[in-house]
């Protein structure tokens, strides 16, 4: 199948002050259409900062690309001009963001501000882009008879529903939901969230799902791609990874998940922190945290060892892998 | 830009760092802002100037000499002679005395009992405060130039009535500062303990309240000083401050006015010194409340 | 809306009234004796208590407090002691001029200190933000009288193209108008650059380009939409500072307005010029106030939705 998103060796820095922050390691992974990627990891992990590289929305400055190719619908976008960048911005790629509270305008109306993506992608005439966005806007089971009203009126679930439909409008072929249902309630949470992948059935959208939550991605998501240290350490589809994680850090991961049904209410956190961006240790960046942890692991990054599509990125497992993550 | 939090977290700074008080932490910040670091040694030359007027000032700043008036800047005169032949670089030597002096005096008047209002308004809260905060509103609702050009009218023109005058006029900026300070102290609970173990209301603002709001107290003070400065020379412009023939440099300005045309370096060197000393301030107050609030830091 | 206007005009009787309360002290406290002033020296001990008397100054403070109260109420705010003319008629014939320099200053301090504001912000810690704070900040520092004189020396009297005084051709107004707005200016670009900087971090304004508008339009639906709430706020209460300024453009380049009129009648110690001069001054910062009440309500829909909520 070919791919709609190919990522191979991307590498992002936040140049600050206090020093340069590694966010992103020769980062790689790939998306076929209508497929959602579920991309997990702890905050820090850089899963925000790949989600904005491929958006071309990287804050600069601090923020440099220093590698790497992002391939969308066969163009490199890194090399691709802003102009041709903000054609496809909206368009072909859209992105919803974490906090619906923060990531809507307060001074200009929803309606609006679903419109004017639209306006700015397609040549309608004003009449014609409001009318898209209040279709939208019932898409998202919002009356459009609240096209002009301004998002403080809206609840936290709405408000995201509205982003949605915002993100929706041009109907793109890859939606980057960066944690949409994070800051909602958890009641909300379900709701959004059924709303978000029956309407990716809908217009056949392929989706690169943002999430710390294991609960989230085993719900819609087909492949999983699990982040640390600014790399992917393990990826696969979502039955492999979930019946039978590989690396340390993901079988750690699924350890801290407090099981209901098995009523074994124990729940083992990873020990440590993540670590500090401005000094990644040398090697694989979880030696330090990993209880299986070798000599090796401390001087060199691990090699990629590919069991049938299932990657992981760990000493633990046979050398042949090829050395890209 | 800062980058995001979300991509970035952890700890920011050393250890090191952590272990020192906030006043030595706010001293390293604003020791790199070389502006901020530029207007406090003006700042610091200014007061030294001020101190040795007498050993710096080549001459008397008020000795006429009819046969050198209205000399052009020259090596004896480097900054010219006025209208009665006196040195205008002694008179502007001298003048740092009286706009410094008027300035650091004036904020403290306006610091105090605008601090005093400010702090029993918040902390006793309720109609007290109400009636505190309407007074304030009073004050502001007459423009402070226009205000203190009636308080100087009625108490006479003075020295001391002149900093009374631009005083009063900027009270209610630190009473607003405190007040705000006093309300988030208020319902704090080492507030409560205080209570609770007696501590009298005075003590409680003394030693809980005060100490809470001196960070925003002396941001605005440098900036209100900087802005005392030139009220005070507004009002002896107006010939309502500083009278001559003492030497201010307001006042030296508005006598040098009628010599514009003939002799510029009446007016130019006065102003010229007036707005060195405000943009000094200013530059040394920004950097000042960029260091105390980091988060404003751009 | 309406409702909440007239409320709004409420909260200003007490401050008003404050304020009235606050310069009748004040200018009771002034040691000279208008009797004696509008007399002269040369007048005799019994000429001054008979005036004393006609003026109602034998009478307790508070009730010369009263009478000048219910006067002000009645629009009534005396007689100049020097003219003898109303004071009211003296403070409408010079409002005109006053209130032109200050509509100007306030477009001047706007036209030029929003985009100096602006161009900071967006090109941030390179010479363009440097040079544009740096001149705002010694746009806030340098004395007004001293700009006003420097001004007047340079474009009056070595190039000689702006009159230094007068008040009838559109070239009296330039110098004037950049003396008065010269401080509002500079806290307004300040004010700006930091409120585009904070606003231009804002998630909105990520969500604005993740939808490949065009910049221009996330700068002026956006950014700018944010930007001006603070901007509003602080013009408007800069406004009042402005007002003061009068004081000094008048003098300095001789126009006869409300500023001029305040400063010589305190020389003159004309109690009832100063009394209802300030007064007015009062009126006019409450009445700019209200207007950038309502203005903030326009430009922020969240503040708008509360005023409906308060009815």
């Amino acid at each position: 199948m070919k791919n709609l998103l190919e990522v191979s060796d991307l590498s992002v820095e936040y140049r600050t002050y206090e020093g340069t922050v590694a966010a992103v390691n020769g980062l790689g992974f790939s998306l076929a259409p209508g497929r959602t990627l579920g991309l997990v990891g702890e905050s820090g992990a850089g899963k925000t900062t790949t989600a904005l590289a491929v958006m071309g929305l990287v804050p600069s400055p601090p923020g440099v690309i220093t590698s790497g190719e992002i391939n969308f619908a066969g163009r490199n976008l890194l090399s691709l001009p802003e102009r041709e960048m903000k054609k496809i911005r909206g368009n072909r790629i859209s992105m919803i963001f974490q906090d619906p509270m923060t990531s809507l305008n307060p001074v200009v109306t929803v309606g609006l501000q679903i419109s004017e993506a639209i306006a700015a992608h397609q040549n309608l005439s004003d009449k014609e882009a409001e009318d898209k966005a209040r279709e939208m806007l019932e898409k998202v089971q919002i009356p459009g008879q609240r096209y002009r009203e301004y998002p403080h009126e809206f609840s936290g679930g709405m408000r995201q529903r509205v982003v949605i439909a915002m993100a929706l409008a041009c109907n793109p072929a890859l939606i980057i939901a960066d944690e949409p249902t994070t800051a909602l309630d958890v009641t909300i949470q379900a709701q959004v969230l059924e709303l978000m992948r029956s309407l990716k059935e809908e217009f056949s959208t392929a989706m690169i799902m943002i999430t710390h939550d294991l609960g989230v991605v085993g719900e819609v998501c087909d492949h999983v791609a699990v982040m640390y240290g600014g790399r992917i350490e393990e990826t696969g589809s979502l039955e492999r990874i979930f019946d039978g994680p590989r690396h340390p850090y993901t079988r750690g991961l699924f350890r801290c998940i407090p099981d209901i049904e098995e009523k074994t209410s124990e729940i083992r956190p990873i020990e440590g922190l993540m670590p500090d961006p401005l000094d990644l240790p040398k090697g694989c960046p979880f030696h330090p945290r990993c209880p299986e942890a070798m000599e090796i692991c401390r001087t060199v990054i691990p090699p990629v060892s590919d069991d049938g599509g299932h990657r992981v990125m760990c000493h633990l497992y046979g050398k042949g892998g090829e050395d890209r993550g | 830009m800062k980058t995001e939090n979300m991509t970035l977290p952890g700890p920011k700074t050393g250890e090191r760092e952590k272990r020192r008080s906030p006043w030595w932490e706010v001293w390293r910040r604003l020791r790199l802002n070389k502006a901020a670091m530029a207007g406090m040694a003006v700042i610091i030359v200014l007061v030294v100037v001020a101190i040795f007027a007498p050993v710096l000032a080549p001459k008397d700043p008020n000795q006429t000499n009819m046969k050198a008036r209205l000399q052009p800047p020259s090596a004896e005169f480097p900054l010219g002679t006025d209208n009665f032949g006196r040195d205008m670089l002694s008179r502007i030597i001298y003048g740092s005395r009286i706009s410094l002096y008027v300035g650091f005096v004036a904020v403290g008047i306006g610091a105090v009992f605008g601090g005093i209002v400010g702090a029993i308004g918040g902390y006793y809260g309720g109609r007290l405060d109400n009636f505190l905060m309407r007074c304030m509103d009073v004050l502001l609702a007459i423009p402070q130039i226009i205000l203190a050009i009636a308080i100087v009218g009625a108490l006479g023109t003075s020295l001391l009535n002149l900093m009374i005058a631009v005083g009063i006029s900027q009270l209610p900026r630190y009473a607003r500062v405190v007040r705000a300070s006093a309300l988030t102290v208020r319902g704090q609970e080492f507030v409560e303990a205080a209570r609770a173990v007696g501590a009298s209301d005075a003590r409680i603002i003394i030693e809980n309240i005060l100490p809470n709001c001196m960070a925003p107290i002396i941001v605005q003070s440098t900036l209100g000083v900087a802005q005392a400065i030139l009220s005070a020379a507004a009002l002896s412009f107006l010939g309502l401050g500083i009278q001559p023939p003492t030497a201010e440099w307001g006042s030296m300005l508005s006598s040098g006015r009628q010599f514009l045309r003939n002799a510029p370096y009446l007016t130019f060197f006065p102003g010229l010194a007036i707005s060195v000393v405000v943009l000094a301030l200013n530059i040394f107050g920004d950097g000042l409340r960029d260091s105390l609030d980091p988060k404003l830091r751009q | 809306m309406l409702r909440y206007f007239i409320k709004r005009l409420m909260f200003l009787v007490p401050v008003l009234l404050g304020v009235s309360v606050l310069i009748f002290s004040i200018v009771h406290l002034a040691p000279g004796d208008p009797a004696e002033v509008m007399l002269g020296p040369s007048a005799t001990q019994e000429e001054i208590s008979n005036l004393r008397e006609q003026l109602g100054l034998t009478k307790p403070l508070y009730v010369q407090y009263g009478i000048f109260l219910t006067n002000t109420l009645k629009g009534d705010l005396g007689r100049s002691i020097k003219s003898n003319a109303p004071v009211v008629e003296e403070i409408l014939d010079r409002f005109p001029a006053t209130l032109t320099l200050a509509v100007l200053g306030m477009i001047f301090a706007i036209v030029v200190g929003l985009p100096l504001g602006i161009l900071a912000a967006l090109r941030q810690n390179t010479w363009v933000d440097a040079l544009c704070s740096f001149f705002a900040l010694v746009g806030f520092s340098i004395p007004n009288f001293w700009v006003g004189l420097m001004l007047m020396l340079l474009l009056s009297i070595y190039i000689p193209i702006l009159p230094s005084s007068g008040f009838d051709s559109w070239r009296n107004f330039i110098m004037p108008t950049i003396v008065l707005g010269i401080q509002t200016m500079a806290v307004i670009a300040r004010m700006t650059r930091s409120s585009m900087l904070e606003v231009i971090r804002q998630d909105y304004v990520r969500t604005a380009r993740a939808k490949g508008i065009s910049d221009r339009l996330v700068l002026v639906r956006h950014i700018l939409g944010n930007v001006m709430i603070p901007v509003v706020t602080i013009a408007g209460l800069y406004f009042g500072n402005m007002l003061g300024g009068v004081v000094i453009t008048e003098t300095i380049f001789s126009i006869p307005g409300l500023g001029r009129l305040i400063v010589d009648a305190i020389r003159a110690q004309d109690y009832p010029v100063v009394q209802g001069g300030v007064l007015f001054f009062a009126l006019c910062v409450g009445i700019v106030n209200l207007m950038v009440d309502l203005l903030y309500a326009a430009l922020d829909p969240r503040i708008k939705a509360q005023y409906r909520a308060a009815r």
